[in-house]
């Protein structure tokens, strides 16, 4: 295969400097339907509740709830309440700003299971140095003022130490 | 009637680097796709039908981008197929690409993956909220590091095991012409220092954002039999699992080692460690090699950290990983998955010049994706498999 | 060649706009009822294949969410073509040929509601001559049907024939979104919106979602009374540029319908994803489809255009028909990308060989 050959510019063009790049804003809307698992979950979370669902099938609560269960492929309905406390399982210590973010760093982001969920909440975690979290600590989630409450996760601005002793390894290691 | 035989018979790879501003990506896919045809012997008229892949079109703001590359991609008046399993994709391609050769459907196929994520921003599209779920962390490291950090504790690893898959991973990047990252005079100490950027995940064990592209050239038997040091393909799967289930393991998730499973029955690999003398396998940061050892059933759960502090997979160990450097020094996403499945190609067809493994007759080639969910591997031969 | 049959469809009612449903929730039902209408569960089935694209969702990689409606585990073999559902059929069907897998499910979605559909799908153009200028959908198909009316290829009344012949077929499709008695003299009264076409000669906007069970050989005769048999499947590309090519004809069609077989024997309907009135007529020419075929018994794009969904719809509506002894052989034909850019062809026949 012959290599192309190289371009010959006509006379007219010849100092003209190339064009290297196009910058072409682009801005397209978009209006989302939560649809309804994720409304039912959002109105809970308005009224500072946490609702999982249960699937049918397998037995397990969903958290958050999308609808369907994503093992069984099957609609999920049936409301199950869940206390807004539970235990870190995982977690990572976040050094990195991103665009829009008013986190100050370092910050803790976890993963936590309200008791009685089969899967988890992303969430931060603060009012502890980061650097003691650790793994099946007891949390329990703080919720913005009444009067800020809304159909929004960011309802719960983050999660907290309640003191209580840790979760054995054991009893959450499905979870890790 | 069995699946046709394919071979590999033509690789092109670009420069992978942060930005490619010399080349539209049209011009970013021809350079791979060119290069596979000249490696191939062959012109644009002697490919039946392309198949590309790629990531979320976000990342450089055009949607169904195969619609805009048909030109580039000689594909006019051929079929063109646009494949996209999220990080996986890479190989998913490939194996897509491949199952046309084995169906008997087409001869000659060119297969192609790209990125040119300096055109929009890929930062952004990586964090482009979903809707109804409030952001919290930037870039995919914050989706890994809580999973990264479930092994360590699981594993009971020390903390310096992915340093040394870094080091390891960089310094052979330094034998690959094609690698974004060169990074001269990089040692342990360079990688530990570096800043934590989601604990436990460090700047330097990080993959970079690589603008880049792949290609391939596949044929049937008669190809292959007519071409210089093909490759043969042992066997090829592809696996996907919800992104967040109850009791979804994500640190040995069950896709992996299903897939992984699949292939080795296909290529008659009986045990991998012994069996495969090469590996590509994607590892975006650095604690997914010893992961990726266990769940590829190179390692027992647990003890895929020991090979790596045993040097068993550098260039000089007995089951080297990423000679070419690996994601952790290329990364245009769309297109890792295939240089894996290449780089494991080049390998069997004694190509990859001064990474090399001598004597690498049977390699694999991994890729992954999503929330670790999607998963496309092949395994590929210097001989023709008898079946 | 295997015997590969379509032998379960099965789509959602097709709406302007989904308003409490979101993508999983929409698509569920659908592959529900596919599924069960062979009595398969997801573990009966070898490979799944879907279509799908971020830019309707408004969120990069959104196909991830709905794999939540499928019930993948264990594990599955699936994979995920960023195209209309029938170039997700086209996958699944190779991969049956590869003998791989025996059964497959293909299923198609799309929200077209959450963004404006027609300064979307200007993304689809070259990002750095055509997509900056963000010509509409609607005004780069009007210069196709301005090229049709100059070349002869077609008339506005032949155009406003085809939208009241195709709504008012959709009267009997429960699934159709657009349905009306209106006819054509009434329909040309109206005025242009993106001259020459007229409302009448746009597809509608749509949020929906279809799937497909296919099936080989033994498989097929057991799953189905009268499998729909893919005999032929070919698909096309033709340049990007709009001025490069013939807008008055369509050349990916043809080539492909050649390769797929369709003038082997003659053919008793056909449903064509030509979502302006004047493609219906370059497509059927380029397909030689004669008068005697019925053309969109369903109502066709024109009466519901769920993007991504409709053109899997075509194979869906062709292969129920064949199913309930209407016909002995259809052609079902997709399109993607500006103007007819790229074309799947497949012919579908009842009975055996």
């Amino acid at each position: 295969m012959t290599p192309p050959s190289p371009l010959t510019l006509p006379a007219a063009l010849r100092d003209v400097e190339p064009v290297r790049g196009v910058r072409t804003p682009a801005r397209l809307d978009y209006t989302f339907t939560a649809g309804r698992a994720t409304s039912r979950f959002l109105r809970g979370i308005a009224g500072k509740k946490i609702y999982g669902e249960r699937c049918g099938t397998c037995g397990k609560v969903i958290l958050p709830p999308r609808g369907s269960c994503p093992n069984d492929g099957v609609p999920t309905s049936e409301q199950v309440e869940l206390p807004d406390r539970g235990i870190v399982t995982t977690f990572c210590v976040v050094n990195v700003k991103f665009s829009g973010s008013a986190m100050e760093l370092p910050y803790v982001c976890a993963t936590v299971l309200p008791d009685g969920a089969d899967m988890g909440l992303f969430g931060l975690v603060q009012e502890i140095p980061f650097d003691q979290i650790r793994m099946g600590m007891r949390v329990e989630a703080v919720w913005v003022d009444d009067d800020e409450l809304t159909h929004d996760l960011a309802s719960i601005k983050w999660w907290r130490p309640t003191g209580e002793p840790d979760a054995p390894y054991d009893s959450y290691r499905e979870h890790v | 009637m069995a699946k046709e035989r394919v071979a590999v018979v033509g690789i092109g790879q670009t420069r992978h680097q942060a930005t490619r501003g010399d080349v539209s990506i049209a011009g970013l896919v021809r350079e791979a796709a060119v290069e596979a045809l000249q490696d191939a012997g062959m012109t644009w008229a002697d490919i039946e039908a392309v198949v590309i892949g790629k990531a979320p079109d976000f990342f450089e703001g055009v949607m169904m981008p195969e619609l805009y590359l048909a030109d580039a991609l000689g594909a006019v008046g051929k079929p063109l197929l646009r494949v996209h399993t999220a990080g996986s994709v890479g190989g998913s391609t490939a194996l897509v690409a491949a199952s046309l050769i084995q169906a008997r459907i087409h001869r000659r196929v060119l297969t192609v993956a790209f990125e040119k994520q300096s055109e929009s921003e890929a930062m952004w599209a990586l964090t482009l909220p979903i809707p109804f779920s409030p952001p919290l962390v930037a870039g995919a490291g914050g989706y890994f590091a809580p999973h990264i950090r479930a092994y360590m504790r699981r594993s009971g690893a020390p903390e310096h095991i992915g340093v040394l898959v870094a080091l390891k991973d960089r310094l052979n990047a330094l034998k690959n012409p094609k690698a974004h990252l060169h990074e001269e005079g990089i040692t342990f100490e360079s990688v530990n220092d570096s800043i934590m950027l989601w604990d436990p995940i460090r700047y330097s064990e990080t993959c970079p954002s690589s603008d880049g592209a792949c290609a391939m050239v596949f044929t049937d038997e008669a190809g292959g039999d007519a071409a210089t040091d093909p490759a043969w393909m042992l066997g090829g799967a592809m696996r996907s699992e919800p992104t967040m289930a109850p009791g979804r393991d994500q640190v040995n998730p069950i896709g992996g080692r299903e897939c992984a499973a699949e292939v080795y029955a296909q290529a008659g690999i009986a045990d991998p460690r012994r069996d495969i003398d090469v590996a590509e396998v994607y590892v975006p940061f650095s604690w997914y090699e010893p992961m990726w050892l266990e769940n590829l059933g190179f390692a027992e759960e647990g003890q895929g950290w020991k090979l790596v502090e045993d040097g068993a997979t550098a260039m000089d160990g007995d089951i080297p990983w990423n000679p070419s450097g690996g994601v952790l020094s290329s990364n245009p996403i769309g297109a890792s998955g295939m240089i894996r499945f290449a780089e494991a190609a080049m390998q069997v067809r004694g190509r990859a010049g001064e990474h090399q493994i001598d004597g690498a007759r049977v390699a694999l080639g991994h890729a992954y994706g999503g929330g670790s969910q999607f998963f496309a591997m092949w395994a590929v031969g210097a001989g023709k498999p008898s079946s | 060649m295997r015997d590969v049959a379509v032998v379960a469809f099965a789509q959602s009612h097709h709406v302007r706009r989904e308003q409490y449903r979101n993508e999983v929730e929409l698509l569920m039902p659908v592959l529900h009822k596919v599924k069960s209408e062979v009595g398969l569960d997801q573990t009966q089935i070898d490979f799944t294949c879907s279509g799908s694209t971020d830019y309707l969702a408004g969120s990069a990689f959104s196909f991830v969410s709905t794999l939540d409606g499928v019930g993948a585990r264990p594990p599955i073999s699936e994979s995920h073509v960023e195209m209309d559902g029938a170039w997700a059929l086209y996958e699944a069907w190779v991969k049956i040929q590869t003998g791989m897998a025996d059964t497959a499910l293909v299923y198609g979605y799309g929200k077209s509601s959450p963004g404006a559909l027609r300064d979307v799908l200007s993304r689809q153009l070259d990002p750095y001559y055509m997509a900056p200028l963000w010509p509409d959908s609607v005004g780069l198909a009007a210069l196709q049907a301005r090229a049709c009316l100059d070349a002869g290829v077609t008339t506005v009344e032949e155009m406003a024939a085809i939208a009241a012949r195709s709504r008012r077929a959709a009267a009997a499709n429960e699934y159709a979104q657009l349905t009306s008695s209106a006819d054509p003299e009434a329909l040309l009264a109206g005025p242009e919106i993106a001259a020459p076409l007229r409302r009448h000669d746009c597809p509608p906007v749509t949020d929906g979602a279809a799937a497909v069970i296919l099936a080989a050989g033994d498989r097929a005769r057991e799953l189905a009374a009268r499998p729909a048999w893919i005999r032929g499947i070919d698909h096309r590309i033709e340049a990007h540029a709009l001025g490069v090519r013939d807008l008055t004809t369509s050349v990916s069609t043809r080539l492909a319908g050649d390769r797929a077989g369709v003038g082997d024997r003659p053919v008793d309907l056909a449903e064509l994803h030509a979502p302006f009135t004047h493609q219906e007529v370059v497509v059927r020419e380029a397909l030689g489809l004669g008068d005697g075929v019925t053309i969109n018994p369903s109502g066709g794009p024109l009466a519901a255009n769920p993007l991504i969904a409709a053109g899997l719809i075509r194979i869906g509506e062709a292969a129920t028909r064949i199913a309930r002894g209407d016909a002995n052989r259809a052609v079902a034909h997709a399109t993607s990308g500006p103007c007819l850019q790229q074309n799947l062809v497949c012919v579908l026949e009842g009975g055996e060989r």
